[in-house]
């Protein structure tokens, strides 16, 4: 594999512009300072509670994301070919679904295969021929980007469901202007302190025309139990709004309320963080106590928005990914701004067979799967790993897709032994109201930190950095 | 064949509940060889339909009550002509492409006996689609025992196919998930079955199949009853499964347990005029 491109030296060692100063500072501060702060932000981080469940481990407890002091800094004219990559990508994500619920031309022009998507899980029947409120499906959009050299940025997967960890893109910078402000005072930094700002005037432009002049939104969260219920707290706190559970809401007459103390107040707009498949048990999982009954009914008559809309995963599902490029051109008539990682689609033979034969040098996915797990890294497999993947693939190919091993990004990183050069990945947050895109500048910058280590999902022991967005 | 339908579904309560929030999928709708004369649903409690379409082209009507509810009838009554197409659907609403009934739900995953038994049928050289089906109407109509005791709503194909035991939504479960492992698209209907030995009341609705053939469009079978579907079928709603396509799906805030009893009279109407 080649040497991977460092955000602060390149491929070649030279100090990149946009970490001089932060080059310095890292020359000039005492390791035993740098160490304590380190230890100080764990603490700020353990008293705030800000914790993730770790599904699939045995113990299974909730612990803490590995946070790194050290950021990860964009130039101005990075993030500015970032941003219109991303605004233009969801764009397109947008009119995708909007079609697949649809006129379906997409289909008929062959852009993407039909059974691809009616018979994807994730295609919800429920919304075909439905409108939602100014046909805005993905409010709220996580696009993972990583980066190979100086000039390529490649998406690595599109979040248009429930994406999360917006919680600690805030609170990463709200730790590092506590702990590190001469480091600030050495930088003009982009803020990203007013996404909830931006979030809940994104969520109150998409109002249902039914709507008050001023809607009223609520976060919808699954629960306690669930890994992401810190950030929901977290974010109904930011925005000022009810964090609220299906109980705490209820339908009449095609309109949703919310119980309150002072009696039932209508509810236009819902932020949930609950899968499709709970919203409500008359419309699909019939055991689901974690949804609202009828919900779907008021939603289909027009009386509530929800963000993100009902089956948005027909976007952001793994065999679609692949078609993304001819999305964005079919729609949009643009050449996409930000390019897709080079995919193999094991349902086509010519490419199961090359993934077959080179299945050690490639990174196998499961289509439908998440958080990094049915996950093949080949160069880092064995040969009982490679052969049981060999096996998997070749009865169900369309499972899965393949891609080369990238040598993604590295960044200077905090870890035992000093500082080291760890790979690192960057979800932004894109909000799409029906006024505009809205982008604060940054994101979640999730790190390896295993040394060598590609997979940054938190819930496989990634840790997350402070993103900084350089201003002009 | 003219049809005269009355069916009452009623919930009675032990502890009467707050409220009660239903959507029903009890309208029939016309097609080639079913033509609806008159249709309505009363519900016995205070409270305002909403009519809509879903996405499959099912009418359908949600409500909710407040309470306390002690009882709730859901009374529905119309009479319906009807003739016999051979088990052929045509000119009904078609809201998706045929390959959308390939789509697999949890009601309906094939087990891999029900994968088996399907293969075995095409391994014994039923041929074209159309034979095929009909060979896994008469296998599984030979195959299973129509039992009420032992499966409920949420019994699967599997679980049903496993005890070879089951309701007509069993076997229309079994059936779906049958085809579709052949890649036959299969979808679920819930209607009425005029009975012709004179049995004219009934404690449940009825629950049929339909299969796609290439060529001929979508065709009715009824495994429960080992038959194509014929104008003793009244066809009221169509999905991928029982859920949806169920005449009621509920919910009730607080309250204890619920009784429901299902009455469903079926009678041919006297023609006026008769050849």
């Amino acid at each position: 594999m080649a040497v991977a491109f460092d955000e602060m030296t390149g491929q070649d060692g030279k100090l990149r512009p946009a970490y001089r100063e932060l080059s310095a500072w890292l020359g000039e501060i005492r390791p035993d300072v740098l160490d304590y702060r380190r230890r100080e932000a764990e603490f700020l981080f353990r008293r705030i509670g800000i914790t993730f469940a770790v599904y699939g481990e045995a113990d299974s407890q909730e612990r803490l994301i590995p946070f790194d002091v050290i950021p990860r800094i964009l130039s101005a004219p990075e993030w500015a070919l970032l941003s219109r990559g991303l605004e233009q990508r969801v764009t397109a994500i947008n009119a995708y679904i909007r079609d697949i619920y649809g006129k379906r031309e997409c289909l008929r022009a062959g852009i993407v295969p039909e059974d691809l998507v009616f018979q994807n899980p994730v295609f919800r029947p429920e919304m075909n021929g439905q409108k939602v409120p100014h046909d805005i499906y993905v409010a709220i959009a996580g696009i993972d980007i990583v980066r190979v050299d100086d000039q390529t940025f490649y998406v690595l997967e599109d979040n248009a469901r429930t994406p999360s960890g917006v919680s600690y893109m805030l609170e990463n910078r709200e730790i590092m202007l506590r702990l590190f402000p001469e480091l600030f005072s050495r930088h003009r930094i982009a803020p990203v302190d007013n996404y909830p700002d931006e979030l809940l005037a994104t969520l109150q432009s998409i109002a249902p025309n039914t709507a008050a002049a001023e809607p009223t939104v609520v976060l919808l969260t699954p629960g306690v139990f669930n890994s992401a219920y810190y950030e929901h707290s977290f974010l109904a706190d930011k925005l000022g709004i009810e964090l609220v559970e299906g109980r705490d809401l209820f339908v009449r007459g095609e309109e949703v309320f919310m119980r309150t103390t002072q009696g039932p107040k209508r509810v236009d707009v819902i932020y949930r963080r609950l899968d499709d498949d709970f919203l409500d048990p008359l419309a699909f999982r019939p055991d689901s106590v974690l949804g609202v009954p009828g919900l779907m009914s008021a939603y289909q008559a027009g009386n509530v928005t929800l963000a993100n809309a009902v089956g948005t995963g027909v976007a952001d599902d793994k065999a679609v990914y692949s078609y993304m490029p001819e999305i964005v051109k079919f729609f949009l008539g643009e050449e996409p701004i930000l390019r897709n990682v080079p995919t193999f689609r094991c349902r086509e033979d010519e490419h199961l067979g090359y993934v077959l034969d080179n299945i050690d040098k490639l990174v196998v996915k499961e289509v439908h799967g998440s958080g990094g797990y049915g996950m093949l890294i080949g160069p880092a497999a064995d040969k009982a790993m490679l052969a049981a993947f060999r096996a998997k693939l070749k009865s169900a190919p369309a499972n899965f897709i393949a891609q080369p091993t990238l040598a993604l990004s590295t960044c200077p990183t905090c870890v035992d032994s000093g500082i080291a050069p760890r790979h690192v990945d960057l979800r932004p947050f894109v909000l799409t109201g029906r006024d505009k895109v809205r982008i604060v500048p940054g994101g979640l910058t999730r790190v390896a930190m295993k040394a060598g280590s590609l997979v940054v999902n938190s819930s496989q022991g990634g840790g997350t950095k402070d993103t900084w967005v350089l201003d002009g | 064949m003219r049809i005269l339908i009355s069916h009452d579904t009623v919930y009675r309560y032990a502890n009467p509940p707050a409220s009660v929030v239903q959507i029903l999928r009890l309208t029939p709708r016309n097609h080639d060889g079913q033509y609806v004369g008159s249709w309505r649903i009363d519900i016995s409690a205070d409270c305002r339909l909403d009519a809509h379409e879903d996405s499959f082209g099912n009418l359908t009507h949600t409500f909710s009550v407040d309470g306390p509810v002690e009882e709730l009838v859901i009374h529905v009554e119309g009479d319906v002509d009807t003739e016999d197409t051979n088990g052929v659907v045509r000119g009904a609403i078609e809201r998706f492409p045929p390959g959308l009934f390939l789509r697999e739900t949890q009601l309906t995953t094939p087990s891999p006996a029900i994968r088996d038994f399907a293969a075995a049928l095409k391994a014994a050289g039923y041929g074209e689609t159309l034979s095929l089906l009909h060979g896994l109407l008469a296998c599984l109509y030979e195959e299973m025992t129509f039992d009420a005791d032992p499966t409920h709503a949420a019994t699967t194909a599997a679980e049903a196919f496993a005890i070879r035991r089951g309701v007509c939504q069993d076997f229309a479960h079994i059936f779906i998930a049958a085809a579709r492992s052949l890649g036959v698209p299969a979808r679920y209907v819930s209607g009425y079955f005029f009975r012709s030995d004179g049995v004219n009341d009934q404690n449940a609705g009825h629950a049929w199949a339909e299969a796609y053939v290439a060529d001929l469009g979508w065709v009715a079978f009824d495994p429960a009853n080992g038959i194509s579907a014929t104008d003793a079928h009244l066809r009221v709603a169509a999905g991928l499964d029982y859920l949806g396509a169920a005449p009621v799906r509920g919910t009730r805030y607080g309250g204890g347990a619920e009784n429901l009893a299902v009455r469903v009279r079926l009678q041919q109407a006297r023609q006026q005029a008769q050849n």
